[in-house]
């Protein structure tokens, strides 16, 4: 009884601190997530996580959170790049019960994806798909965007958005 | 435990055509307690599941909603395939995107031009935007056209577009997602969620290009584009300016923005209240003389 006491008591001085900070750990939700050295919309890109992969939260600020990926690089990344739920990229072997259960729905290509998409395309071949692909081709490398603005004397509010 | 759950997917084929809202989830699945195909313990979850699913389409599914929705506006207008010109937006759009509340997107903010003289733009979910030439032409300077492509990217921070999917719709489609939760899809689970896609894309797109969204939807992307050109360093005088080129442009009766957006000068007004007192837009040569040598095919 008394060590079952002890138990609790551990817990209870465990716990409000567990409460008190963000997500310990949040799941990257977009194709690739950028991780960025300060947490400012041309903060400059450190690197890329891909989709589904968990990164640790150090802290948050504002809209950012501070991250630390697998590989040990910290840096700052944008909340609406992550999750609090579980991205699995195979498909999931839970019941739907269990799913709901858990509050959480494995996220990574259920629903509308690339194989609705096919099926759509199917349905409708007079669609212009290669247009958009053609769009989604064209990326700005965040150092372009830097050179582009002060070329042209444009100058961002000092740190940024938010 | 082994439930079937093949008999849900014809009871949600018929929840499809009624144009109900989270009723329709709580009568598919008590029919299928009824027909005894599932446990009252699973329709509990069931219901649960959906109801949750529902407040929130995830940035992938956005993602391919949004390809369709180009794809279609990409139809019925003709892409103006001018390599600088789209560079140019896309330098300026995407720069833009990092600045709003929603920097990240799933396939990121991707911009593309029109082919027509018609004064048009539509911002699909999740970031695939396109621009008429009539209406680039409203712009007369960098500052102006920042501004229309803020206020679509205002749009995609907002979501608006997803705003468009009737109720029951994404209901039904959310609750084939938890019916099919922890299998891969069958024919007739995708063929499913395949006409419930169709639905989608058809209700966006014909609010993008028939009703436009409300004016309210209106007014919060103006706000948007605002902040958005504020923390850039562009003058959201830029706003008003191209506003104000459209009113003297806009043709009665017209097309695009004259029919789906409120009247410029009501924008105009909202937008003052936001901003202030005018201000001149200030031109520095090298902004002046890109900005003139990328639009000179428009």
């Amino acid at each position: 009884m008394i060590r079952k006491l002890a138990i609790v008591l551990g817990l209870l001085l465990v716990l409000p601190v567990a409460g008190s900070t963000a997500p310990v750990r949040m799941n990257v939700q977009v194709q690739s997530g950028q991780i960025r050295m300060t947490p400012t919309f041309l903060g400059k890109v450190l690197g890329t996580v891909s989709y589904g992969v968990p990164v640790a939260i150090l802290q948050t600020k504002g809209d950012w959170m501070q991250v630390k990926s697998a590989q040990g690089q910290v840096g700052w990344m944008h909340k609406s790049a992550l999750t609090t739920k579980r991205v699995s990229m195979a498909a999931g072997n839970a019941t739907a019960k269990s799913a709901a259960s858990s509050d959480e729905l494995a996220l990574a290509g259920k629903g509308f994806n690339s194989d609705v998409e096919r099926e759509f395309k199917a349905k409708n071949k007079n669609l212009n798909f290669a247009a958009v692909d053609r769009m989604e081709k064209l990326k700005i490398p965040a150092t372009e965007m830097q050179t582009f603005l002060q070329a042209g004397a444009v100058k961002p509010a000092e740190g940024g958005v938010q | 435990m082994n439930v079937r759950t093949e008999g849900l997917v014809p009871i949600l084929g018929i929840t499809l055509l009624l144009s109900g809202c989270a009723a329709v989830t709580q009568l598919g699945t008590t029919v299928g307690v009824a027909t005894g195909r599932i446990s009252e313990e699973q329709k509990q979850a069931l219901d649960k599941s959906s109801e949750k699913a529902s407040e929130k389409i995830t940035p992938e599914q956005e993602y391919y909603i949004g390809r369709s929705v180009a794809a279609t506006i990409l139809t019925t207008y003709k892409p103006f395939d001018q390599e600088a010109t789209t560079r140019y937006l896309n330098v300026i759009g995407q720069t833009l995107a990092q600045a709003s509340a929603k920097p990240e997107t799933f396939g990121g903010y991707h911009f593309s031009i029109l082919d027509s003289d018609e004064i048009n733009a539509f911002a699909a979910p999740g970031g695939l935007i396109v621009v008429s030439r009539g209406l680039i032409r409203c712009c007369r300077n960098e500052d102006a056209l920042a501004a229309v492509l803020a206020h679509e990217v205002g749009h995609v921070e907002k979501e608006h577009g997803l705003n468009a999917i009737e109720k029951g719709r994404k209901t039904a489609f959310m609750t084939t997602l938890a019916v099919t939760a922890g299998k891969s899809y069958g024919g007739a689970d995708l063929a499913q969620l395949t006409q419930a896609f169709e639905g989608t894309i058809s209700d966006i797109t014909n609010m993008m290009v028939n009703s436009g969204y409300s004016r309210q939807s209106e007014f919060e992307a103006d706000a948007a584009a605002v902040r958005i050109l504020r923390s850039v360093g562009y003058n959201p005088e830029g706003l008003v300016d191209m506003l104000d080129q459209m009113q003297k442009k806009l043709q009665p009766g017209s097309h695009g923005f004259g029919a789906t957006h409120p009247a410029p000068k009501d924008r105009i007004n909202a937008v003052r209240k936001i901003i202030g007192a005018t201000t001149a837009i200030a031109e520095p040569a090298a902004r002046k003389q890109r900005f003139m040598a990328a639009i000179a095919n428009i």
